[in-house]
């Protein structure tokens, strides 16, 4: 009697642990039919903003709003070059004032005409204070951007000054400074059109955003999933050539790419830094490693004299080639970074402005050396390298470490070089856009649009809005000024480059590695591809 | 009865502005969130001030925890950075927190006690030393560890299970999810239950019920186990409110956006609304939760009732 009992009990656990595992199997849907109407299914991460172009900042938000819009301008998948798209044309005898004229027969989806008045308006309530948007800065080239976003205060005026709307398919733009490359910037998500449902109903707008892309909103569950479906009556050349995406929100990219090699997900953008050493056993060549135009390097404190001065120019010099790239990039990043030997990114080609080895020795892991200019220097200010970085996300403690590793072998010191972490990226952020920080601490810079002067002007620009070092330097002001005004765009290029090389003797950041998307892709989909946004290029994947 | 379920009620209320306050200064103490809502750039200041006084960072600590908590009490928790109010967030995120608690919970009461009651009766046998040394592996592996392990092997190599779950997920979907996350106290469970029934099987309305020549069965679930569960519901309850806070790790690895989601992108992105709203209930659930277990204490044991 008492067997029969034990044996009863031991079969109850046993049955409920086999219907757990047996229940989970079930429900599975299989993605539908494959072909011109297969759907993709893609990882995504949630967006950080309310999904409104100008107030998209990140790439997650991004990347959808890339599927539902098109500007006057798109970067070629491959080549990054800017493409007229809804533009017919940008032209300007000045470099300042521009006329933009539009193709015939853009709509939105909604129906409504995509006219001059669609981009006029939505620039004015991208660039006006009172509607927060964290990209307004896009829109300060054009006159009268200090008065509906002044620095301070409140905003004297309501719309542009310098945008005119001509006729239905004509509008004017008047800069407040020569600028020969601004119509190469218009590509950027920013500057898309919005129809008149987004000012009439702004919340349903965002709750289900309708734009002029390949691709319509059928479903968007905030902080979950969204589901694109091909739009059929599309009016531009690069039409969806599968049914729809299916963007699935993941925490965490292990749990992303884990579905993936199941087979519950098409693809994933964004390889877990963990999963590089399997990735090629794991998925063969259904793996993708392309350049992005992304680059990250080692910022200094101006701010603080101790580093503004003529030794310490050399000390700089002296740590970037105390660092060893190559076997860093190979064994921290499994190759998913390129050794960095200027200050942009290879995605923008010989013609735009990337110049391998502009940077020369300097960049050039070079042992005594660097040990040399160190020492000449009059050593690390301050005694002892400080590399602050935030350890939440982005796992940059282990390369940190590295580097610092790198540095300590040149100056023979165990303490000459230490990460400090900062627990959240918020706070790390405050403190390097507050001044804080009194050694060095690591920076990136992800382009807005694949032009030269984006990864110079920005960011080392006197009081340009990422000049976060505070670094300041007359000649080079003056030559991005005159690249700026240069209406010849290979001159423009080359001139933005002698800007390139004071930073090679003046070292103001030390340029690190060029980051590469990474994208893992299931056998069900083909043509995967990423931009040299190292976003996906959806419409172009076709589901067998 | 009545008083003592008054007097713990107003127990509550010190607790409730207590832990709201002591939230609301950590996530204040981690700094500028505005700062990082621009990512690698910094934010155009006349936008980041707008920003401050629209989210009311502007003012001081104390202010912002007073009007917070007026809203509060009104049913407005504030508004995500990503304008989402916290109160559609919560709408979406207890449900499915709730649901992979009642799994976890019931997988605890179903498997913990059973086994705690058969190795209790049995100390000593080989049934026993089995699930005793199991138990005692389940404790000393960490949860992420079980948890990908059965993603793995169900979810990749045998392919029985998914690995992560869909949008709104269902009960089934959400059983080995619960089943991980329930792992650790239903080892507990078994712990506690086996010793309790072990120290119970000796005493004397246990011979005497026996004596009494009541069946096997009876003896064993109407005098035994009931005598035997207090320490046992005492632990199960608090425990639910733990399980709903500490599902972060689970939620993550099988990409359930419940409560730990919410709560993991609120800290990662430093929202206080989010953050303070979501602790808030918790805290009000650990609250609940704890109530509930000691009037459970009276069902159980009618001593209790009149001490």
């Amino acid at each position: 009697m008492r067997g029969a009992t034990q044996v009863r009990w031991a079969a109850c656990a046993v049955a409920v642990a086999l219907t757990a595992t047996a229940c989970g199997g079930g429900g599975g849907d299989d993605g539908g039919s494959g072909g011109a109407d297969g759907i993709v299914s893609s990882s995504w991460g949630d967006p950080q903003n309310p999904l409104e172009p100008a107030n998209t900042n990140e790439v997650q938000g991004g990347k959808v709003l890339d599927m539902v819009f098109r500007g006057l301008i798109r970067y070629d998948p491959k080549t990054g070059e800017a493409e007229n798209m809804v533009a017919e044309s940008i032209d300007s005898t000045d470099s300042q004032n521009f006329t933009i004229k539009l193709k015939d027969g853009w709509t939105f989806s909604n129906g409504e005409k995509v006219t001059a008045k669609s981009f006029v308006d939505a620039w004015n309530y991208g660039a006006a204070l009172k509607n927060n948007q964290k990209n307004a800065y896009f829109f300060q080239y054009i006159e009268g951007y200090d008065k509906v976003h002044p620095e301070s205060g409140s905003a004297s005026a309501e719309t542009l000054s310098g945008l005119k709307v001509v006729d239905d398919l004509t509008f004017t733009a008047k800069l407040t400074q020569k600028f020969s490359l601004w119509p190469d910037t218009l590509g950027y998500s920013a500057f898309v059109p919005l129809p008149k449902a987004f000012y009439d109903d702004h919340d349903a707008w965002l709750s289900k955003p309708v734009g002029n892309g390949p691709y319509t909103i059928e479903s968007y569950a905030k902080g979950s999933s969204m589901n694109l479906r091909k739009w059929d009556d599309y009016p531009g050349d690069d039409k969806a050539k599968n049914g729809g995406v299916d963007l699935k929100v993941f925490t965490d990219n292990n749990t992303a790419y884990t579905d993936l090699t199941s087979g519950n997900l098409d693809l994933v953008d964004d390889v877990p830094a963990s999963q590089l050493r399997n990735v090629e056993a794991d998925l063969g060549d259904r793996y993708i490693n392309t350049p992005a135009g992304i680059i990250q390097t080692l910022a200094f404190p101006f701010y603080d004299k101790e580093w503004d001065t003529d030794d310490a120019r050399k000390v700089r010099q002296g740590l970037s080639m105390a660092i060893n790239r190559p076997q860093i990039t190979d064994q921290i990043f499994q190759k998913t970074r390129t050794p960095a030997s200027d200050w942009t990114s290879p995605v923008l080609g010989e013609e735009g402005g990337f110049k391998k080895g502009l940077c020369g020795k300097e960049c050039t892991y070079d042992k005594a050396a660097a040990k040399k200019l160190i020492d000449e220097g009059g050593g690390i200010p301050g005694g002892r390298l400080k590399i602050s970085y935030n350890a939440d996300t982005g796992s940059h403690k282990e390369w940190v470490d590295a580097v610092c590793n790198s540095i300590n072998n040149v100056m023979g010191d165990n303490k000459a070089c230490v990460g400090g972490p900062v627990g959240t990226f918020a706070d790390f952020r405050a403190q390097v856009s507050t001044q804080k920080l009194k050694s060095a601490w690591r920076a990136g810079w992800q382009m807005d649009y694949p032009l030269i002067q984006n990864f110079l002007q920005p960011l080392y620009y006197t009081n340009a809005p990422s000049n976060d070092g505070k670094w300041s330097n007359e000649e080079f002001d003056g030559l991005i000024d005159k690249a700026n005004a240069e209406t010849d765009k290979a001159k423009a290029v080359t001139t933005f480059q002698d800007a390139e090389k004071i930073l090679v003797t003046e070292m103001p950041v030390i340029p690190l590695w060029y980051q590469n998307g990474s994208a893992g892709y299931s056998d069900r989909v083909d043509n995967v591809a990423l931009n040299p946004f190292s976003v996906p290029v959806y419409e172009e994947i076709t589901v067998k | 009865m009545g008083r003592y379920v008054i007097r713990r009620l107003l127990q509550m209320i010190p607790v409730f502005f207590g832990t709201t306050l002591l939230i609301f200064l950590m996530v204040n103490v981690m700094g500028d969130p505005i700062a990082g809502l621009c990512g690698d750039r910094q934010c155009d200041p006349a936008t980041a001030a707008q920003l401050r006084s629209e989210f009311g960072l502007d003012k001081p600590v104390w202010q912002q925890y007073l009007t917070y908590m007026g809203n509060v009490f009104t049913g407005d928790f504030g508004t995500a950075f990503n304008g989402q109010k916290v109160t559609e967030l919560m709408a979406t995120a207890f449900p499915i927190t709730i649901r992979l608690t009642v799994v976890a919970v019931v997988f605890e009461v179903v498997i913990g006690i059973s086994l705690g009651v058969v190795t209790g009766l049995r100390r000593g046998r080989p049934v026993d030393t089995t699930v005793l040394i199991l138990t005692l592996v389940v404790i000393a592996v960490p949860t992420f560890v079980t948890g990908l392990l059965l993603q793995l092997l169900l979810g990749v190599k045998w392919g029985i299970i998914k690995p992560s779950v869909s949008a709104d997920p269902t009960f089934d979907e959400l059983l080995v999810p619960g089943l991980v996350l329930a792992s650790v106290s239903l080892a507990y469970v078994t712990r506690l239950t086996r010793t309790s029934i072990a120290e119970n099987a000796r005493a004397d309305y246990v011979r005497t019920a026996v004596a009494k020549g009541l069946p096997r069965r009876r003896v064993v679930v109407r005098h035994l186990l009931r005598n035997s569960l207090i320490p046992v519901v005492t632990f199960i309850g608090t425990d639910v409110g733990a399980l709903m806070g500490g599902a972060i790790v689970t939620e993550r690895i099988f990409n359930i956006h419940g409560v730990g989601y919410q709560l993991y992108q609120g800290i990662l992105r430093q929202n206080s609304q989010t953050v303070v709203g979501f602790v808030t209930i918790l805290v009000l659930v650990f609250l609940a939760a704890n109530l509930i277990v000691d009037l459970l204490y009276a069902v159980l044991d009618p001593r209790i009732r009149y001490a």
